[in-house]
């Protein structure tokens, strides 16, 4: 308000054609410079008090004895964390993660590309093609899980059937490591192949047709096509599917949780326990310091990817220009 | 709570007629004193009351209710159900924040402890007086209901959930063990025999397994100890207490013996494990029956004995008041109403519910009560008798993730094939960090 424009009759005082401050002009100022403001406000409105704020307060719980039942909360500094990093079980499920999410991610972005590759050709129904290609994204989490566990059971398992039928052992799909983490990973991978094959194809329609023309000409395969032009072409996008799926494989819950019937731990043995998963295991014994600890932890993690993802990504970009 | 004696006894009084008249009120229809209830009520019961009921899943109290409102016309009664463990998550974050609990909540048996722990958070019940009840109920059952130091009465018993043995007639007769149901009793009065005749099974040689997995077995056997996973000043003793080593032992000996299928309880497997008949007994809780039924094993396939080593208990309900809850008394009274013998019986006719009450073990309706689906089993006594059985044990406030840390090692000896030694020292490291 102290800002506001001294008087009225001010212009001819103000040679060189120097900018008015009228009132109006004032108002005008402000629209232009303030108003977009307003019109993210909401949003970061919401997300200081839904995302900064939760955040915020996680680390100051995370300083303390705090049990949720409890009214005292003991501040003790560092030491939930001093306890996490010493914690083997935690290390545990970061190799969990670590290891699901490549198992997932890899197969699942080479196969997202075929996919995206195949429908970008002319053919018939391609609508429905591409629709289909979406439905196991629609399916819950729960139904999926549970379909999957089916197939992958020990002893009644449809997978088992095929493997004994040939004459060999089959499999304790959810007691090993490794096939615990390749059940996981093939339940994530159903549902976010078609997803990511979407995105992919939605790119791929946006390279110029000259280019596949004058590789046809050339005489270049089907395969080098996709080699040479196509994923040249769609680097970013790529680097778009690798970030959101890598975040989102820090963040696999319902999986391992629903695969172990509802059993915290991921396993007798914690084989396939994810951060998620145990950062709930210690949420549901009400120790919220401890688990705050270890939310922050995993947000660590996440910048960590984040950061080596852009890095990435720029020189991905560099390469392109 | 600071009223004075007098107006203290007072209450108790009239809680007291209101019970006798309650009591008398299950025979007949509306029959006799109808001055004692006008004159009770009258002064007293004039202001409208609202009364919420948090519950896990349909108790069937739908017709209770109406019968309580007869002497409560002024009491109003709202039911809100949720998911069993959202029930109990939402009931936590309610009693931590003070806002949002109803009146009355139920509270599970794998739940009771973790309120114990704040029991201040609760009206006292004896403020009401419900403490007359403690002769009515099982010993044990009435202890859960208790604050630690057994001064604050929480929360009353609705029902139990007597153990037993479930075992499948047919792979037992294939080899060559007894299959009625009396006689595979007398097999197994100690859990030792339990193994023993599980080696019979394995030497004839069939398919199946003679159980699904080591872990209820050995959460049974530490329940029947005069001494659980913890004492009770809240320390876990799971490595020093002998009676635990014992039951892991015996655990043990059943995975190297071969006794085992290596199921998990509810995994697809397993479920799937008990109409195809890949394992011939499991421990079964009252509430187990429900889920054998639901994989249509077929009737008659499954049948019920009694449990190794003396009875046994898992889950059953109590019901409690929040502090929250602005109407004590009359919540006190519902609950009162609600775990009345009445209430009990006409519970375990409409859902099953094992009462708590053993008054009730002996009325025929529990007592010659038999099952088709289990082969005409008298699961009424069966799981009564295993009640009756349990001597109390204190439970600690996280006896639940204890018996899963102790049940994880027994299952990494089975399937990760860890050495027993190793995986008792892992499972005694991860209990005593359970805080």
């Amino acid at each position: 308000m102290a800002t506001r424009a001294p008087e009225r009759p001010a212009p001819p005082r103000r040679p060189g054609g120097k900018r008015r401050l009228t009132a109006r002009h004032w108002r005008h100022t402000v629209d232009v410079k303030a108003s977009p403001y307003a019109y993210v406000a909401p949003f970061f409105l919401l997300f200081c008090a839904f995302g900064l704020f939760p955040i915020g307060y996680t680390l100051w719980v995370s300083l303390h004895e705090w049990t949720l039942l409890d009214d005292e909360h003991t501040f003790v500094g560092l030491e939930n964390f001093r306890v996490l990093l010493a914690d083997s079980y935690f290390w545990n499920a970061t190799f969990n993660t670590l290891s699901i999410g490549l198992l997932s991610m890899l197969p699942q972005l080479l196969l997202a590309l075929w996919l995206a590759h195949l429908l970008n050709r002319p053919l018939r129904a391609q609508n429905f093609f591409r629709i289909t290609l979406l439905l196991p994204n629609v399916t819950s989490v729960v139904a999926v899980v549970v379909i999957f566990s089916q197939i992958f059971g020990r002893d009644f398992g449809l997978i088992n059937w095929v493997i004994t039928s040939f004459g060999l052992d089959g499999i304790a799909w959810r007691d090993g490591t490794l096939s615990s983490h390749v059940a996981i990973s093939t339940m994530i991978m159903w549902r976010w192949t078609g997803y990511n094959a979407l995105i992919l194809l939605a790119a791929m329609q946006a390279v110029p047709r000259e280019l596949y023309e004058a590789a046809t000409i050339d005489g270049a395969s089907s395969f080098t096509q996709l080699r040479k032009v196509t994923v040249p072409m769609i680097r970013p996008t790529i680097a778009f599917v690798v970030i959101t799926s890598t975040i989102g494989s820090m963040q696999i819950f319902a999986e391992p949780l629903l695969f172990g019937a509802y059993t915290l731990t991921g396993g007798q043995d914690r084989q396939y326990q994810t951060l998620s998963l145990f950062f709930y295991e210690n949420y549901m014994r009400l120790d919220f310091g401890f688990s705050s600890a270890i939310s922050w932890m995993i947000f660590v993690f996440i910048l960590i990817i984040a950061g080596i993802n852009y890095l990435l990504t720029n020189r991905m970009k560099g390469s392109i220009r | 709570m600071s009223h004075p004696p007098r107006r203290r006894a007072a209450r108790l009084l009239v809680l007291l007629i209101a019970a006798s008249l309650l009591a008398a009120c299950g025979g007949g229809e509306n029959t006799p004193a109808p001055g004692a209830a006008s004159g009770s009520a009258a002064p007293a019961n004039t202001e409208p009351v609202k009364l919420t009921v948090a519950l896990f899943s349909d108790f069937h109290y739908g017709p209770l209710y109406e019968e309580f409102k007869k002497t409560h016309p002024n009491v109003e009664i709202t039911e809100r159900r949720a998911q069993f463990n959202d029930h109990h998550n939402n009931l936590v974050t309610q009693v931590a924040t003070g806002a949002g609990a109803a009146d009355i909540v139920a509270v599970e048996g794998g739940f009771i402890a973790t309120f114990r722990e704040v029991a201040d958070k609760f009206h006292n019940l004896n403020d009401y007086g419900l403490n007359s009840r403690q002769s009515e109920y099982l010993d044990w059952k009435w202890q859960l209901g208790l604050s630690k130091d057994g001064s604050q009465l929480i929360g009353l018993g609705t029902d139990v959930g007597g153990l037993a043995m479930c075992y499948r007639p047919d792979l037992f007769k294939e080899a060559g063990l007894p299959t009625n149901r009396d006689e595979v009793s007398a097999l197994w009065p100690t859990w030792e025999q339990y193994v023993e005749t599980g080696k019979k099974f394995v030497a004839a040689g069939g398919k199946a397994a003679f159980t699904d997995g080591p872990g209820e077995h050995f959460r049974a056997m530490v329940e029947q100890a005069p001494v659980g996973f913890y004492d009770t000043s809240d320390k876990v003793v799971v490595g020093s207490n002998p009676d635990v080593r014992k039951a892991w032992d015996v655990a043990v000996s059943m995975i190297q013996n071969k006794l085992s299928g290596k199921l998990t309880a509810f995994t697809p497997e397993w479920t799937t494990g008990i109409a195809k008949g890949t394992f011939a007994t499991m421990v079964c809780p009252a509430w187990k029956t429900g889920v054998i039924k639901d994989q249509k094993p077929g009737e008659g396939t499954w049948d019920i004995a009694a449990v190794p080593g003396g009875g046994g208990n898992q889950g059953g309900t109590h019901l409690l008041a929040p502090k929250q809850g602005k109407h004590p008394k009359e919540a006190a009274e519902l609950i009162n109403f609600l775990t009345s013998k009445e209430s009990q019986l006409s519970l375990w006719k409409d859902a099953s519910a094992l009462p708590s009450l053993p008054a009730l073990y002996t009325d025929p309706a529990v007592a010659d009560f038999v099952n088709p689906y289990f082969g005409d089993a008298p699961i009424g006594k069966i799981f009564t008798d295993a009640a009756k059985a349990l001597k109390p044990q204190y439970t600690g406030p996280k006896s639940g993730d204890v018996n899963v840390a102790m049940g994880n090692g027994l299952g990494r000896i089975e399937l990760q094939g860890q050495d027993p030694e190793e995986a008792w020292k892992q499972a005694v490291a991860d209990s005593e960090k359970i805080k």
